[in-house]
């Protein structure tokens, strides 16, 4: 297992972090997908389990998630999914996860089995530092680093105690709402970037958005150590279903076209 | 946050990150408002003169000789809008004016809560927007259309099986996107902290009034207390005027739908566990893994896989009791309240009236019970004759 730590110090560079639903369109196609972008250029994975409910995602990832659960998927079988990715390349992996499906699972457990697979961190979409100490113990016990998010809306105060709660990166959402592509970047990203930086070394990532190599550049240029591309990479797939070697080509063409700019 | 909103282990705020200053906002400006005399007094003379409070306690004899015990109504029925729905959103309407918000956005099932909100954005000049599932668009149109004569803009969503928990989803999606003018006048008593005890707040006018009328009319306090529970509002409001009287048994009733050997019913307490939806920790219905599961019920009001945390900590320390009416009794007892009151009770508040039904025979004749009748049945006209049509 690769940590963030040593990831993000031999950069020197913003890493590229594509997100996708485990299991869509389907399992098999799936890890074909998460193969190509670590080909292409994926510095670390943001994977998320797909829930019934996902009330931080837009319709995109919603529709994903609802692709994925007809396929079949479940947590247990999104793990063992997680260990065929980490065999295949040593990166990071960083889950993303709605708390109910944890809770279900049994936290301890959960995180246990995560950590087992080559897991790194986890973020929990629906679960905010104010009840992380539900986390916090079993997760950092079994040696797995803590991802929470910080918004243009969040105070200064909260950032720090954000900081302090926070072992793997501090996922930045670039504007305010949910999930989803978007043609412009609200112009709170940058002094969000700043305020972060001046307050903590955590590394910081920018997700929620990021639809193309020219925000992804923007970014990078503001001093984020990595860019989170979700809600785009998924419209890949929504946009080609049936038809698995376009979504492939597709797919691999915009990691690198993400992958030069950040050169 | 300066609460928890803990009940026992249940609620507390389980929410994205983005939506923790809106509900910061809220909870500060409940804290300061709910007590002020002029938020008082504004919303009491809203209450009184707008919504026509109090509602009546009204001794139902014909069908309390059809069950075998003494049965009153609570007419939340008689409210403003036709349901109990008003008391909350003239409050939470009140205290998106006093915060200087000038938009409402709110989640709706059977339309009750969406129609209330129009209502109020009317009253109070607020752009409105209303999340509804196709689902029950289709099944409660008459509401729709008179959501859409108040000037609200009713937005029917996809996804699932386009009832309320898909109202929910999308109107907090869209909350987060605009949470700087936009308040979210949730309609149950779920969800995040501070919604919960908020709808209770405004929600207790229903227990206060029929403890005392109780008072005045019987003489002494009812031996049982009923109400029927979706997400739980009616019940939470008419349950807390008499928490504090441990002699009165409260007792919750939740969709049975099609029976609770299917999953076809919405009876979260009865037969689901415990887990986390909407921000709360709570009974959900859920599979193995914890995805939430689709439910279904012949009232839109009730058809929600989770329920309100206080409710969920009220059956954990035993102080009320939770119970499951099924499709078909609860068409039965709609049936009964129109046929010896000449009152057409809402299909929710009928599951409340079939618990009554079942007891027949089983409680002492001198047995005073106080159901709350939390709206009426006019929406339902359709539905009941859909299932049961008329010779």
């Amino acid at each position: 297992m690769t940590t963030y730590k040593e990831t993000f110090s031999r950069l020197h560079r913003a890493a590229l972090i594509p997100f996708f639903v485990i299991g869509d369109p389907d399992s098999d196609t799936s890890l074909d997908l998460v193969k190509t972008a670590l080909d292409a250029g994926a510095d670390i994975l943001e994977l998320g389990i797909p829930f019934s409910d996902p009330i931080a995602d837009g319709p995109t990832i919603q529709k994903a998630d609802i692709r994925a659960l007809a396929g079949g998927m479940t947590p247990q079988k999104a793990l063992e999914f997680i260990g065929r990715v980490t065999a295949y390349k040593s990166v990071p992996v960083g889950l993303l996860v709605y708390y109910n499906l944890v809770w279900q699972y049994g936290i301890k457990r959960f995180f246990a089995d995560f950590k087992a697979v080559g897991g790194s961190s986890v973020l929990i979409a629906d679960l905010s530092i104010d009840d992380a100490d539900e986390i916090l113990g079993p997760a950092w016990a079994v040696g797995l680093e803590t991802v929470f998010m910080a918004t243009p809306v969040t105070v200064e105060d909260r950032i720090r105690r954000i900081a302090e709660t926070t072992t793997g990166f501090i996922y930045t959402v670039s504007t305010l709402g949910v999930t989803g592509a978007r043609d412009t970047l609200s112009d709170t990203v940058k002094p969000l970037i700043h305020k972060l930086k001046t307050i903590t070394d955590i590394p910081v990532c920018v997700g929620f958005g990021i639809s193309g190599p020219a925000q992804a550049r923007d970014v990078a240029e503001a001093g984020a150590d990595g860019v989170i591309i979700g809600s785009r990479i998924v419209k890949i797939i929504e946009d080609n279903l049936g038809n698995p070697s376009v979504m492939k080509t597709e797919l691999a063409d915009f990691i690198t076209s993400v992958y030069e700019v950040l050169q | 946050m300066k609460h928890k909103g803990r009940f026992g282990t249940f609620g507390g705020f389980y929410v994205p990150e983005v939506l923790i200053p809106a509900l910061e906002e809220i909870e500060a400006a409940f804290d300061r408002w709910k007590d002020d005399p002029r938020f008082s007094f504004e919303l009491d003379g809203l209450y009184r003169y707008y919504a026509g409070r109090p509602t009546p306690l009204y001794h139902a004899k014909r069908f309390s000789e059809q069950v075998g015990f003494n049965v009153y109504l609570k007419r939340e029925d008689l409210l403003h809008g036709g349901a109990h729905k008003m008391n909350n959103t003239l409050g939470q309407g009140l205290l998106a004016r006093y915060m200087g918000k000038t938009k409402l956005i709110a989640e709706t099932g059977a339309g009750q809560h969406g129609l209330a909100t129009a209502m109020i954005g009317a009253l109070f000049g607020m752009e409105t927007r209303i999340f509804m599932g196709t689902t029950d668009v289709a099944r409660q149109n008459v509401n729709v259309h008179k959501m859409k004569l108040c000037g609200a803009e009713v937005i029917p969503v996809e996804g699932g099986t386009g009832t309320l928990k898909d109202a929910i989803n999308d109107a907090l999606r869209y909350w987060t996107a605009h949470v700087d003018d936009t308040f979210y006048l949730f309609g149950t008593a779920g969800g995040p902290h501070p919604y919960p005890i908020i709808v209770k707040h405004f929600q207790s006018p229903i227990g206060m009034e029929a403890r005392q009328q109780c008072l005045d009319q019987i003489g002494r306090l009812p031996d049982i207390v009923t109400a029927c529970v979706g997400g739980g509002s009616n019940a939470i409001g008419i349950f807390s005027g008499f928490q504090a009287d441990a002699q009165v048994r409260l007792i919750g009733v939740e969709g049975g739908g099609k029976g609770l050997d299917t999953h076809e019913h919405c009876a979260t307490l009865v037969a689901g566990s415990v887990g986390v939806l909407h921000g709360a920790q709570t009974y959900v219905l859920q599979d193995e893994n914890g995805q939430i599961r689709e439910t279904e019920c012949i009232s839109a009001g009730l058809d929600y896989p989770g329920v309100g945390p206080e409710h969920a900590y009220l059956k954990e320390t035993g102080r009320a009791e939770y119970v499951s009416a099924d499709d078909e009794s609860v068409l039965d007892a709609f049936a009964a309240l129109i046929r010896t009151e000449g009152i057409i009770p809402a299909l929710e508040s009928s599951h409340a009236l079939a618990w009554l039904m079942s007891m027949k025979g089983k409680l002492p004749r001198e047995t005073n019970v106080v159901a709350n009748l939390s709206g009426r049945g006019d929406k339902d006209v359709d539905i009941v004759e859909s299932h049961r049509p008329l010779e």
